[in-house]
């Protein structure tokens, strides 16, 4: 297991799930992979199945109908896997934690490793909670 | 040809094609799609009844986060419909701000949209070089309203941030920059054999089936019907600046790029415009209207999609009582129907691309017995979920009570 993590913190495969987010957390991510940012140069990728994914990074809070299905693709991943709560819909459903169709937050639904704030989260705050995670996983492989 | 020839290709909810969750069934017929269905609903958010919740002052910050791609579009349709609750004017000033802001999103929304249709056909050089371009503009973004996305610019009565006198020859400077690229994709989408072969004659939408449909905005004037609120309703400044309702006649993707690439170029036209009439203008960027009085209101905007329509009621408190948006892709996705079924599973990628859908914003909950097509959830029945919801809620953070507004 530990091995695996610190093989993870290499080269990060990304996946991208959208739990009824307004979209702007999730061009943010895309945002990442572009040239003026350009995460590949760390080897972090988006993949199209959660099968090959490393870390997920959930956006948005999750409605009736999205939480099941979210459960089950968030199953499908291979272990271990970082779930990464973006924005703060995700984090802690900001103003729509009242809504008739939210259900609740994604802590509730699966554990989460990182939690990165904003509404939307800047690429730049994005890059520094995945480097905070990869550092947070070597200590605690140290120890 | 018996049924069972059929296949269903199912797509979504969670794929990589779209960021946003949605279901598409694909009945093919060997390469040829014949049928199509559409599910959505993994959005759905109820915006609508929580913006009944909220104060008007604080109901665009809401409708800001309907969608974050065009996130000025919400807010700019609904400070329209609440001033026109009490036919409101506001300051000139504040107008060419809002048109501003409007008109720079349309064209960090049509780059966005041009960099991802170039994914989608699996040629990611567009994709790399249009979000390249559109950074510029999300600076411009960020030196004036201090975002990149969710500017949180509108208010009702006016703007909530002025623009510094020192910002404007940066602005300016972004703006000049962007032409250059701009013109170039105007080249690259007429000229490429790539996306000749690819692009032109799929997805053909005839002028009649948009008027039937009732699609709107690029979806609408790439087959040739010259729809646009901004000019045929006019709003905020579009009165006073110079610009073109930009048409063409084919109705194929191809046309779909040409329209909004040269929109683009209308719209850096327009912000010009504005940000030379804001060295000039300053009569103040808010009228401070205190009360709303009872009364209804709409309010349009021509999003980068299409046409947004908000409708606001008030009673004369602090609050909308009622609460009502239709956002654009709501029209347009139905015209996929017609788009995609008769091409094959390849070009349904790009044709479902194609009117820039935003299931964000088309959002919305019905629930019926799918055998006899009965209603089967109400108004009624949703007010009732609401209420639980606020019981559990109200029982969960008992001891926080007094700072959890209910
Ligand atoms: S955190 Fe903000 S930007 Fe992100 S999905 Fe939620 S509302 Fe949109």
């Amino acid at each position: 297991m530990s091995l695996k993590i610190k093989a993870l913190t290499k080269s990060i495969w990304v996946f991208h799930l959208a739990a009824s987010p307004c979209n702007n957390c999730d061009i943010e991510i895309l945002d990442l992979l572009t040239p003026r940012y350009d995460v590949e140069r760390f080897g972090i990728q988006l993949v199209g199945s959660v099968r090959h994914a490393d870390a997920i990074l959930v956006t948005g809070s999750m409605n009736r109908k999205a939480r099941q299905r979210l459960k089950r693709v968030i199953a499908q991943a291979a272990k271990p896997c970082f779930v990464i709560a973006i924005g703060n819909c995700s984090c802690s459903m900001e103003m729509f934690a009242n809504s008739y169709n939210q259900m609740e937050c994604l802590d509730n639904v699966s554990e989460v490793h990182a939690y990165i704030a904003g509404c939307p989260p800047k690429p730049e705050a994005m890059i520094q909670g995945v480097v905070a995670l990869i550092q947070a996983q070597l200590a605690a492989l140290k120890k | 040809m018996t049924p069972n020839r059929t296949q269903i290709i199912p797509i979504g909810p969670y794929h990589p094609l779209q960021e946003e969750p949605e279901f598409f069934k694909l009945h093919v017929e060997g390469e040829k799609v014949v049928k199509l269905d559409i599910e959505i609903g993994y959005n759905h958010r109820g915006i609508e009844k929580l913006a009944e919740g909220l104060t008007y002052d604080q109901v665009p910050f809401l409708v800001e986060r309907v969608c974050g791609i065009c996130s000025t579009s919400h807010p700019f349709a609904c400070v329209n419909a609440i001033e026109d609750v009490g036919g409101f004017d506001i300051p000139e000033r504040a107008k060419y701000i809002r048109t501003f802001v409007g008109e720079l999103e349309r064209i960090h929304s049509h780059l966005l949209w041009l960099g991802l249709a170039g994914h989608f056909l699996g040629y990611n050089t567009v994709w790399m070089w249009a979000w390249k371009y559109r950074e510029p503009v999300l600076d411009c973004f960020e030196l004036l309203t201090g975002n990149r996305n969710h500017y949180a610019m509108f208010k009702p009565g006016g703007v909530r941030r002025d623009f510094e006198d020192e910002d404007l020859p940066t602005a300016m400077r972004i703006l000049d920059g962007l032409e250059r690229p701009l013109l170039m994709f105007a080249k690259i989408a007429m000229a490429d054999p790539v996306l000749q072969a690819r692009l032109k004659n799929v997805g053909v939408l005839t002028y009649e089936d948009c008027v039937e449909l009732g699609a709107l905005g690029p979806t609408s004037r790439a087959s040739g019907v010259p729809w646009d609120v901004r000019r045929d309703h006019p709003y905020a400044a579009y009165d006073l600046v110079e610009w073109d309702v930009v048409t063409t006649e084919n109705g194929d993707v191809f046309d779909k790029v040409v329209v909004r690439v040269l929109e683009m170029l209308e719209s850096v036209k327009i912000c010009k415009q504005c940000l030379e009439k804001l060295r000039e203008v300053r009569d103040g960027i808010d009228a401070n209207y205190k009360e709303i009085p009872p009364g209804e209101g709409i309010g349009h905007h021509e999003a980068p999609r299409g046409e947004v329509f908000h409708y606001v009621r008030s009673d004369g408190s602090n609050r909308p009582i009622r609460y009502k948006i239709r956002a654009p892709s709501f029209m347009n996705v139905p015209t996929n129907n017609r788009a995609v079924v008769g091409y094959t599973v390849s070009d349904a990628t790009i044709t479902l691309a194609a009117i820039d859908p935003c299931y964000c914003c088309t959002e919305r909950t019905i629930v019926v017995d799918a055998d006899s097509g009965k209603q089967l959830m109400g108004w009624k029945e949703l007010l009732r979920l609401s209420q639980e919801k606020t019981r559990k809620l109200m029982e969960k953070y008992k001891s926080r009570m007094d700072r959890v507004w209910i």
